[in-house]
Order: structure tokens, then C-alpha cells, then sequence
């Protein structure tokens, strides 16, 4: 089946009215400000209403701030103690469920990882307070592992009964004196969803780590990657590749990370930014403090990954790298070429929905339309505007009571450790040969017109989206894994990979296409009938008859 | 069994009004239980002749399960029972919860079992109804009657309305009924009649006036009630009458909260326009 024809089949607008249909009015009114059908108006981007509470009622797909702060930004660190402050089940929940790996390259190859760490708070905790037993569970962290850092998460309870976490937190710290104790005041209720709890994070560990690291860098091309999470071994890729070209990444931030990259990070001469809204605000910090610039990249599908790789060589203004780089290019892509090749003939024209993330669901797009598929639907979980309508949104972006809620630092320029990286006039220079330094264009502009942008999707509208436009795949999380595969379509898991991955750089485009040859080819899903729906009505004799 | 619950305003004399009720409650022959929802866990010391006991959250932090009902229960004044529910220092953790956990542990221990035989449990219960926890001696019928302590002091009568509110609150899901105001003396001009007029407004009654007097003062330096320290003085008696009208109360009924507006002009009406 033609993909022109596929889509004429539907109007967006009467999607739009389906989807709406069963709300009571005022909900009706709310969703329709975040269902987004996206057309091309003159020099402007459609607006979209984004990262504003759930209504009550609704089954939404996203997370908690603790789940964002624990769960997404620290959970991939391999040498920082996660210690939960909480009920046990906060932690237990929240504990090895992002498929996060880890080379555990840090000093002395520590990989706490694998460790779910809780102050398990009992009644008697909430009622006489909880702080002598998360000294103590601090202290018991410390005899066991002697860590470089230990991390401390609030989860709900401690914030209605008012712990002080950071307090006992600089107690412990000065107390160990070789250990960096720290907290995260990212109780679940704080935000509107997890991306308040990302910030809490990233806060954090800029106030708390960053900058302090004593070892000398001083290999030639150093960079942070920023907001890449190594799920599936993303980043395991991504750093075969960038040392191939000769490419240093200093930090990641955060997947398969270590204490003392963070801490070395100011050394970077370049960031470059994967996930747009986990941590640009992190970007901009390591710019005004530091004088790193940064630019966007991308690594998940191959000429991405090829495009990104030429932006940094690009920045370097180095010809050696430059060759270097395209050299990998053209050692690495043919054989990526040839895959997609294999595959296109039975992929093309098949259509996918995504929602994940405040990035994933833009960036998987490259490898579907490597894959000649066609995006039909796709939106965040937990995004602002600016990550589907560009950054150039960010000064007109309404602040609520919520977002006032999560801290916002102030940096100034490192007495100490500021150095521009670029005089204004290179930076002018590179601007004009086409590098874009500080930008994002966001999710609506690389869609389709007459495509469908739905900001935090629910449980009802996914099932009736699927319902009606009946896609070859939908792309989300674990929470509507199962009912959509009762549906009847594949789902591929794009925040933990199902039990894939890598999916980034060259040998993860690879890996993709193969998956999502099997997923939209297979027959599998054509034998899903229940027996009453192929027999409705049963019939039995009685034994005895 | 009567299940009743004292509020009022911080320092208007909740503890003591309560105290001494029960002790006039348990001459009457009465089996009294008292349940100290503070804390500081002050509230049965004049029942008890001291702060000698340990509290129900304490006894539960070091016993962990394995507490009995005379653990936590202490025999005081006139064949009562006092039980304080304690909890956490100032600042820390979260008093409210402390409450529903002893309360809930008084109930599984059977405290308020037939077989106790108890006529009354009172809750005397911290300052005004600031969240959930303070709330629960009026939540799920633990407390069926409330008496408000309030004086004729402007703060006094403005918490008695906010209490009020509570109460309406969970008299619209529940069981609590207000029995009416208990006018603590202050020597507030007017205090009687005023009292009076905010009751009516209110759709309750001033279920009795206690004047002020020092006998008070000296009965609390000896930690006794003043039943206790001397029978025969007229304040004794004064306790004496609040608790019968108590014993024999028969009006309950669901507040009507005033608007802030109302409430100011009853105090201009009588207080400072009349002085």
C-alpha cells in the first residue's frame, strides 16, 4: 500500500474530533489546546500547549519528578551511591527499570548500579521525623562501598514532613570528608511530570560536581554529550564511534557515567546535546560558567549520526579531524546501506506512531524515514513548548505556578575556570558557514503536514488513535506496551527498547532496521483472535447427557 | 459510651477545662477514659499527679509490635483511664499522623471495647484543627460530641468558628454533632452575654460559664484537678456543674460557621461598642 494513498485516507481534523469526542466540555476544551494538527503557516509554528497538569481523571503516560530525577538523570551513573529517602516501594520501583548500561569505567570499576539503597521509612519515621535514620543509612552506605559520592532522593513523604535531606546531607559530607554527599529535593508531587525532576537533578550535580574534578584534560577534541542515557548501550555506540574519529567525550551526561566525568566537565571544549529537554538548560549553564558553546546533535539514525559527527569536526576547525571523520563516514555507512537496503522494500510506506519522551520522539523519526516509513502521529510526555516548536519560543513561555516551583540557578562566568572557547568573531565566523550554535528547531517543523502532534497522550486517546488510523507500529513506553499488543499492532518500547538496543550510530541503525523489519513484517498479529471472536457463541452438553 | 472531643484555641484552657470536667464526671460515678491528642503529651498530668507516663507513639517507636493496652493506658484520678498519644519534637516529622496511628492502636487494642465498661472517651485535642490528623478524633465517628472551649477574647471566638467549619465539614459525611461552647472566663466585659449571642448563632448553646478564679492556678501547682485538691471550694463546684450539664446534654447539632463579617460585629455589638 502507497504511503500517498494511506494518508489521504484520514483527516486529521475529524481524528481530532474523535479523539475529543467522549470528554466532558471543559476537558475537551484543555485537550484540544495539545492536540496539535500540524500545517504550515507563514513563517510561523503552530503553538501547542505543553507541560501543564494533567487533568484528573485522565491516564497519562508520564512520570513522577522522582521518577525523572532518581529514575532518568542519576540512575545511569555507575559510581554514585542512589540512596532513596522514602518508603520502600519508591525505591524498589525505581530500581534497574530504564535498561541503563554501564562499562563501570570508573576508578576502581565501581558499579553500584545494580543496588536499589532505601531508608525503608516506617509510621514511627513519618511521625518523629526521618533524619537520624537517613544519617544512619548514609553512614551504612559509606562503611559498605566507600563511595566518591553518595546521592540522596526525597520521595513524597519527606517533603510533607518537612526532613531537612540537604542538612544531614552537608553534615555527612564534612563528616566523611573524601565522600560528596548531596540531596534532591524532587519529591514526586512537585511537578507537573518528570521533567521538573530532570532539573532538580541536573541542579544538582552542576552545583555540586561539576567543576570540582582535579584531573588535567588534555586530550585534543573534548566534548560533553549531553542528555544521552545509554539505554541498550546507546552510548557504548556512540563512544566507538566518536573515538574512532578521534573525539574525546569527556561526560556524559548521564548514561554510563562516573562521578569524576561530571567533575571534569568544564573541561570540554564543545557540548553537544541529544536530549533537547532534559538538560539544555545544563548547556547554557556550562556556557555562561565556562565558556563551552554548544550545538544539537543527534545520533539515533545514520545520516544523522553522519551529520552530527561533520557539526562537530566542523566546529574544531581542524582538517585532520574533518578527514578523519569522513573517513569513518565512509567506512561505517556502506555497510549501514546496505541493511537498509534490505529491508526498505518491506518497510516502506509502513506508517508508525511515537510517543516518548521530550526527545526520542523526534529523533526516532530519522531512522522511520530511513526506513521509508511515514510518521502519522507522534508527541512528548513531558515536553515544553520550545521541544516542538523550537527554542526561539523560550522567551514567550508562560510561567506558571508550576514551573516557578523548580529552581532556575543563576550562574555567573568562574572567577577561576571561565574560558571562551571561541573568540566572538570565530563564533560569528562558524554562524555564518551554517553552524547553529544554542538552537533547536523541534518536533512540529521535521513533521509531516496534516500529521497529528498530541502533547502527553493518555491511555484513552492512544487506544482510539490506534483505533482509527490503525498504524504498523506504535512507539512508546512500558505502561501501554501491552494494551496497544492487544490492539493487535506491534509496539516497540522506545524509552527501555523492549530487550534491544543499541539503537544510536551506525551498528544501532543497524540493529533498528532489523527489529522493525520484524515487528511491522510479522503475521504474528493476524492470528490475535479470541475464541469469541471467531466463535461468538459457545456451546456444551452436560456430562451426563 | 460517649465519644467526646474538646478543642479550642491555644492556650484558652483546653487541658485544664477538660481535666477537671472528668474528674467531676468520675465523682458522678462515671468511667471516664482521656486521650491526650498533644505532642507535648501534658494533658492528663492533673489526672495523673504528673507527667509520669509514657506515650502511645513512644511506647509503640520502642515496643514496635509487640504493645499492650496497659502499656499505654494509665490508671488516674476517680477511677479514669489517661492515655497521652504524644509525638514528634517541635519541627519534626508530623504530629497529625502520630494521632491517627495511637488512635488506631488504642481501637486494635480494644481500649473502647464493651468490656471496658466506659461511659465517656475524651479527646483533648491540640489547639485549633490545623490538618488531616488533628482532624481525626471528629473523622470516621471516633468523637461523636464536640465541646469548644472559647472566652469572650476576639482570637477565642474567631478559632471557635473556625472549628466550626471543621466540623460542619464532617458532619455532612459522619456522626459529630456539636454539643456546645464552654465559656472559659477571661473577665472579658460583656463575656457572658456575648458567648451567649455567638452560641445562638452559631445553633448551638454555652453549655456553662466557668469564672476565672485562682483556685486554678493552685490546684494545677499541686498537679491535681481541683476536685482533688479541695472538694469543698466553690470552683470545685463550678467543674461539678459543667460536668452534669455535660452528662445531661441533649441538644447536638450541626454548626452553623459565621461569615468573618458577622462575627466582627458581634464582637462590636457587645464588647468594645457596649464597654
Amino acid at each position: 500500500m502507497g504511503k500517498a494513498q494511506r494518508t489521504k485516507q484520514w483527516d486529521p481534523v475529524q481524528v481530532k474530533e474523535q479523539l475529543l469526542a467522549k470528554y466532558p466540555a471543559k476537558v475537551a476544551r484543555k485537550r484540544a489546546k495539545q492536540i496539535l494538527i500540524n500545517e504550515a503557516r507563514e513563517n510561523t509554528t503552530p503553538e501547542i500547549t505543553a507541560n501543564v497538569r494533567t487533568i484528573p481523571g485522565i491516564i497519562t503516560m508520564r512520570g513522577c519528578t522522582y521518577a525523572g530525577c532518581k529514575g532518568v538523570i542519576l540512575g545511569p551513573t555507575s559510581d554514585i551511591v542512589n540512596l532513596v529517602h522514602g518508603p520502600i516501594g519508591c525505591s524498589f520501583y525505581a530500581w534497574l527499570t530504564r535498561r541503563n548500561q554501564t562499562s563501570a569505567s570508573g576508578e576502581h570499576g565501581e558499579n553500584f548500579m545494580t543496588y536499589a539503597l532505601s531508608t525503608d521509612m516506617q509510621e514511627s519515621d513519618i511521625i518523629f521525623g526521618g533524619e537520624k535514620k537517613l544519617a544512619a543509612a548514609i553512614q551504612e552506605a559509606y562503611d559498605l562501598f566507600h563511595p566518591k559520592s553518595i546521592a540522596v532522593f526525597a520521595t513524597c513523604p519527606v517533603g510533607l514532613i518537612g526532613d531537612d535531606i540537604h542538612a544531614v546531607a552537608r553534615t555527612m559530607k564534612e563528616k566523611f570528608g573524601d565522600c560528596n554527599v548531596f540531596a534532591f529535593s524532587c519529591e514526586g508531587y512537585k511537578g507537573v511530570s518528570q521533567s521538573a525532576g530532570h532539573h532538580i537533578a541536573n541542579n544538582q550535580i552542576f552545583r555540586h560536581v561539576v567543576g570540582t574534578g582535579k584531573k588535567q584534560r588534555s586530550e585534543q577534541f573534548r566534548i560533553n554529550l549531553l542528555g544521552e542515557y545509554n539505554i541498550g548501550g546507546d552510548g557504548f555506540e556512540i563512544d566507538r564511534i566518536l573515538t574512532k574519529c578521534g573525539i574525546t567525550n569527556i561526560a556524559t551526561f548521564s548514561g554510563n557515567s562516573t562521578y569524576d566525568q561530571f567533575a571534569t566537565a568544564n573541561q570540554a571544549d564543545l557540548s553537544c546535546v541529544m536530549c533537547h529537554r532534559s538538560i539544555n538548560y545544563v548547556a547554557d549553564m556550562l556556557e555562561t560558567k565556562y565558556g563551552i558553546p554548544w550545538i544539537k546533535v543527534n545520533f539515533i539514525g545514520a545520516a544523522a549520526t553522519a551529520k552530527s559527527l561533520r557539526k562537530i569536526g566542523d566546529y574544531f576547525q581542524d582538517a585532520e579531524l574533518s578527514a578523519r571523520i569522513e573517513s569513518v563516514v565512509a567506512e561505517e555507512l556502506p555497510s549501514v546501506e546496505v541493511q537498509r537496503q534490505q529491508v526498505l522494500p518491506r518497510t516502506t510506506g509502513k506508517t508508525a506512531m511515537l510517543f516518548v519522551g521530550g526527545s526520542r520522539a523526534h529523533h526516532y523519526q530519522e531512522l522511520f524515514k530511513e526506513l521509508g516509513m511515514k510518521t502519522i502521529s507522534a508527541g512528548y510526555e513531558f515536553a515544553h513548548r520550545d521541544d516542538y516548536e523550537g527554542r526561539h519560543v523560550i522567551p514567550g513561555l508562560k510561567v506558571d505556578a508550576d514551573s516557578r516551583n523548580i529552581e532556575e540557578i543563576e550562574v555567573q562566568p568562574d572567577p577561576h575556570l571561565y574560558h571562551p572557547r571561541k573568540s566572538p568573531e570565530q563564533l560569528a565566523q562558524l554562524q555564518q558557514d551554517g553552524m547553529a550554535f544554542k538552537e533547536y528547531d523541534g518536533l512540529i517543523a521535521d513533521m509531516d503536514e496534516r500529521t497529528l502532534v498530541i502533547d502527553d497522550l493518555n491511555q484513552y486517546e492512544a487506544e482510539k488513535l490506534v483505533e482509527l488510523l490503525k498504524p504498523d507500529l506504535f512507539c512508546a513506553g512500558i505502561k501501554e506496551k501491552y494494551s496497544i499488543q492487544k490492539l493487535g499492532v506491534p509496539m516497540k518500547q522506545l524509552h527501555s527498547y523492549d530487550s534491544g538496543g543499541p539503537y544510536a550510530g551506525f551498528h544501532g541503525a543497524v540493529n533498528f532496521y532489523r527489529e522493525i523489519d520484524r515487528l511491522v513484517n510479522s503475521r504474528v498479529w493476524g492470528y490475535l483472535k479470541a475464541p469469541w471472536q471467531e466463535h461468538p457463541e459457545l456451546s456444551a452438553t452436560y456430562v451426563w447427557e | 459510651m460517649r465519644k467526646v472531643a474538646i478543642y479550642g484555641k491555644g492556650g484558652i484552657g483546653k487541658s485544664t477545662t477538660t481535666q477537671n470536667t472528668v474528674a467531676g464526671l468520675a465523682e458522678m460515678g462515671r468511667k471516664v477514659m482521656v486521650v491526650g491528642c498533644d505532642p507535648k503529651a501534658d494533658s492528663t498530668r492533673l489526672l495523673l499527679g504528673g507527667l509520669a507516663q509514657k506515650s502511645v507513639l513512644d511506647t509503640l517507636r520502642e515496643e514496635g509490635e509487640d504493645v499492650e493496652l496497659d502499656d499505654i493506658r494509665k490508671p488516674s484520678f476517680g477511677g479514669s483511664w489517661s492515655v497521652e498519644s504524644g509525638g514528634p519534637e517541635p519541627g519534626v516529622g508530623c504530629a497529625g499522623r502520630g494521632i491517627i496511628t495511637s488512635i488506631n492502636m488504642l481501637e486494635a487494642l480494644g481500649a473502647y471495647d464493651e468490656r471496658e465498661g466506659l461511659d465517656y472517651a475524651f479527646y483533648d485535642v491540640l489547639g485549633d484543627v490545623v490538618c488531616g490528623g488533628f482532624a481525626m478524633p471528629i473523622r470516621d465517628g471516633k468523637a461523636e460530641e464536640i465541646y469548644i472551649v472559647c472566652s469572650g477574647e476576639m482570637m477565642a471566638m474567631y478559632a471557635a468558628n473556625n472549628i466550626c467549619k471543621g466540623i460542619m465539614k464532617y458532619a455532612q459525611s459522619g456522626s459529630v454533632r456539636l454539643g456546645g461552647l464552654i465559656c472559659n472566663s477571661r473577665n472579658v466585659d460583656n463575656e457572658r452575654e456575648m458567648i451567649i449571642e455567638l452560641a445562638k448563632r452559631l445553633g448551638t448553646q454555652m453549655i456553662y460559664f466557668v469564672p476565672r478564679h485562682n483556685d486554678v492556678q493552685r490546684a494545677e501547682i499541686n498537679r491535681k484537678t481541683v476536685i482533688e485538691w479541695q472538694p469543698d471550694c466553690s470552683q470545685a463546684d463550678e467543674y461539678r456543674g459543667l460536668a452534669k450539664a455535660i452528662d445531661d446534654n441533649k441538644m447536638f447539632v450541626v454548626p452553623k460557621p459565621l461569615a468573618i463579617e458577622e462575627l466582627e460585629q458581634l464582637l462590636l455589638d457587645y464588647g468594645l461598642l457596649a464597654a
